[in-house]
């Protein structure tokens, strides 16, 4: 099947417009060390730890479980817990994800794994 | 212009751009078909995620189910965006950089198994069917009341519109078409919750204007005045619930879990080239999503307050002109129990089930029905879908924009609709006939057999449109507690866990599945007399014990892959690889 793709590479991708070099071999995943992929993943797994950690906190917490006793408190003319369960966690899920989008690419790049510099079509490592 | 005029010059108008969009996007090969080629920009995808996300039910459903339930209502605000998160930071980075086609092409390679992958189709074709059937039904509505065609014909259009821009163009189609969907349903929620807004508070921001003051000249806060007015009714107060905390976790975690494990939204995050656009795109996807998410409790509030005012205590002629429109199409109904003429709001069941009319008129000229009376004093039926639809009619907002809500309305449910009707169609001609069954079949033929699958899978959608089972309501709550309970756990560990294996994916997936269907069953159909919080497992209802059967499916995976073998290397490779975001290609196959 792969070589029905061969085609579909140049047209699918608009990376190579904006100049950048193709994916260089000190990123791909078989020359990243094994140690080095621990390493990364571990870092993965305390920063997604850290933010699920916030998700629970701002929807089951403060929405559902303290609910009432946040109610004692009003904000924006809102019982607090209200406003977390109908408002609040909403807005606090969006920015999670953004600053998930902006550590990772951090921890990536820390790691020598990212993927920003390369056009995805350079490796396909799983063909 | 009427109302009618309008409609059918806006949803003439969003159609022939759906449609042009599917002629200049259409699908030359699989990959184009599957994954739009994978090379959609991030914000593009973002808001065709969006559009895909955000059903019927988000659009026409969810601003009146929350109006009716008030607090409890916040476990679908709660649970669809916060599964969201679930979604984007523990499955969409990695399922693109596996990259391939299908839910089932992941859970298969990764468990080395064509049971494990069928096991997954099987799932996946029930979530989207049980799905897909609500959609056509939302379709159904709003041509029978904006369009005063009949149902079927309604939903023969409708099917005839996605059949062109799904079959022709494939993801590629559906991708572009879906962004711009977004765009039309966005302005069409936006528009009339900012002039209710503006109408009861005051103020241009719903987000801000349920928390602030009327805009009577009382002087009193929004959400006081509505539990004043519920309370005298004898409701109970719109800002507490009446569900207990346990209920309302297990559902709201019920349905995270399972929205996250909704095949047609993860498909989506193949589509972008590569796995930190993943990320990216699925953050855009939240803030649009969020943008209707956050409005609708606010359009919940309004409503309900414009609702009891405008028909509470009002004689049956002197009733808005919307409630006879309603009326007809059989969504709100009145029973003079106590034939003062009048229309009594109160709590409770106005009489058993929905209601069946007869073809006569009472005396105040209402339309008569058959259904057997109750005790309580309410005389008013209401179908909470009607809030949104009925909204700017409530509110006595000009003609454009109802003409607006309709084709907002139609195109929430037709991008879900062709979102589902993709991935129903990839698991067949893919996953069951290409990887299962014929595998020798070339990529010509598996896009035909893909075309031909949409095209059936179309026609069973559209059925289930016209005569819809009475079940569907019911089964809803099987969509969710299904995907919780079977795919997002096989998925997760197949990530997050290297000792995984076929034995203890399968088995999961198995006890998950049996134990959250059999439940379901048990106490929709079998003894719907008991399904009462006495009778529940710790206090679980149906609707939140996809939560129970996600546990279970963890808890017995986990149990048989340590009495098994480890997965083999290749596989302990193939995770090593999907974890490490770079070198991501093109969605492709494995051979």
């Amino acid at each position: 099947m792969t070589g029905d793709r061969g085609d579909d590479k140049t047209s699918v991708y608009h990376h190579d417009d904006q100049g950048n070099p193709v994916g260089q071999s000190s990123h791909d995943s078989e020359v990243v060390s094994e140690s080095r992929v621990s390493a990364y993943w571990q870092a993965n797994l305390r920063f997604l730890a850290a933010l699920l950690v916030v998700w629970f906190a701002v929807s089951f917490g403060a929405g559902i479980i303290f609910a009432d006793t946040l109610d004692q408190y009003s904000f924006l003319g809102f019982p607090l817990g209200f406003w977390f369960a109908q408002q609040g966690a909403i807005y606090v899920f969006v920015v999670l994800i953004f600053v998930y989008v902006i550590g990772m690419n951090r921890i990536d790049k820390a790691h020598g794994v990212s993927d920003d510099d390369e056009t995805p079509a350079s490796t396909g490592s799983n063909a | 212009m009427g109302v009618q005029t309008l409609t059918y010059i806006f949803v003439g108008l969003t159609f022939a751009l759906y449609v042009a969009i599917a002629v200049w996007a259409r699908a030359r090969s699989t990959t184009d078909f599957y994954v739009a080629g994978g090379g959609v920009n991030p914000v593009v995808n973002g808001m065709a995620t969006a559009a895909d996300w955000m059903s019927a039910a988000s659009f026409i459903s969810m601003a009146g189910i929350i109006a009716f339930m008030g607090r409890d209502g916040s476990v679908y605000l709660l649970g669809w965006t916060g599964g969201y998160v679930l979604l984007a930071l523990l499955l969409a980075p990695y399922l693109r950089k596996f990259g391939q086609f299908t839910v089932p092409d992941f859970i298969g390679e990764r468990y080395y198994s064509k049971a494990a992958r069928v096991v997954a189709v099987v799932c996946l074709i029930f979530i989207s069917f049980t799905y897909i059937a609500g959609q056509m039904r939302g379709v159904g509505i709003v041509f029978s009341r904006f369009l005063e065609v009949e149902i079927a014909t309604g939903v023969i259009i409708g099917m005839g519109i996605v059949f062109i821009y799904a079959a022709l163009g494939g993801m590629k189609g559906i991708t572009y078409t879906q962004a711009a969907q977004y765009c039309v349903l966005i302005f069409a929620y936006m528009v009339p919750a900012i002039f209710i807004s503006l109408l009861v508070s005051g103020s241009p921001i719903p987000q801000l204007g349920f928390g602030g003051t009327m805009a009577d000249g009382s002087g009193r806060a929004v959400l006081e005045t509505l539990d004043g007015i519920l309370l005298d009714l004898g409701f109970g107060a719109y800002t507490a619930g009446a569900k207990s905390t346990i209920d309302v976790f297990a559902i709201t975690a019920a349905l995270m879990i399972g929205t996250a494990g909704l095949p047609h939204v993860i498909v989506r995050f193949f589509t972008v080239p590569k796995v930190s656009d993943a990320r990216r795109s699925a953050g855009w996807a939240l803030v649009f999503i969020a943008i209707l998410y956050t409005t609708a409790p606010a359009v919940a509030v309004f409503a309900r307050i414009n609702f009891v005012e405008s028909v509470n205590e009002k004689a049956y002629a002197e009733t808005p002109a919307w409630f006879r429109n309603w009326e007809d199409i059989g969504l709100v109904a009145w029973q003079d129990k106590n034939d003062d003429g009048r229309l009594q709001y109160r709590v409770g069941a106005p009489f058993a089930g929905a209601p069946s009319f007869s073809d006569d008129r009472g005396e105040s000229g209402e339309r008569l029905m058959t259904n057997a009376t109750t005790e309580t004093a309410n005389e008013v039926y209401v179908d909470r879908d009607i809030i949104v639809l009925a909204n700017p009619e409530i509110a006595a907002l000009p003609n454009w924009v109802i003409a607006l809500v309709a084709a907002g309305g139609l195109a929430a449910a037709l991008s879900t609709a062709a979102g589902l009707l993709l991935v129903i169609s990839a698991a067949v001609s893919h996953d069951l006939l290409k990887k299962t069954f014929s595998p020798n079949l070339s990529e010509r033929q598996e896009l035909l057999y893909a075309r031909i699958a949409i095209a059936v899978a179309l026609a069973l959608a559209g059925l289930f449109g016209i005569y819809p089972p009475a079940f569907v309501a019911q089964v809803v709550a099987f969509a969710f507690g299904l995907a919780a309970a079977s795919l997002f756990p096989a998925i997760l560990l197949g990530v997050f866990s290297k000792r995984m294996n076929k034995e203890g994916a399968i088995s999961g997936m198995v006890a998950g599945l049996v134990f959250t269907f059999s439940y379901i069953v048990y106490f929709k159909f079998i003894s719907p007399e008991s399904n009462t919080a006495a009778h529940w497992l710790f206090g679980i209802s149906p609707e939140g014990i996809g939560f129970i059967g996600a546990i279970l499916n963890f808890a017995v995976a986990g149990l048989v892959a340590r009495l098994t073998a480890p997965p083999p290397a290749a596989v302990q490779d193939l995770i090593d690889d999907i974890r490490l975001p770079s070198g991501a290609g093109v969605a492709h196959q494995h051979d």
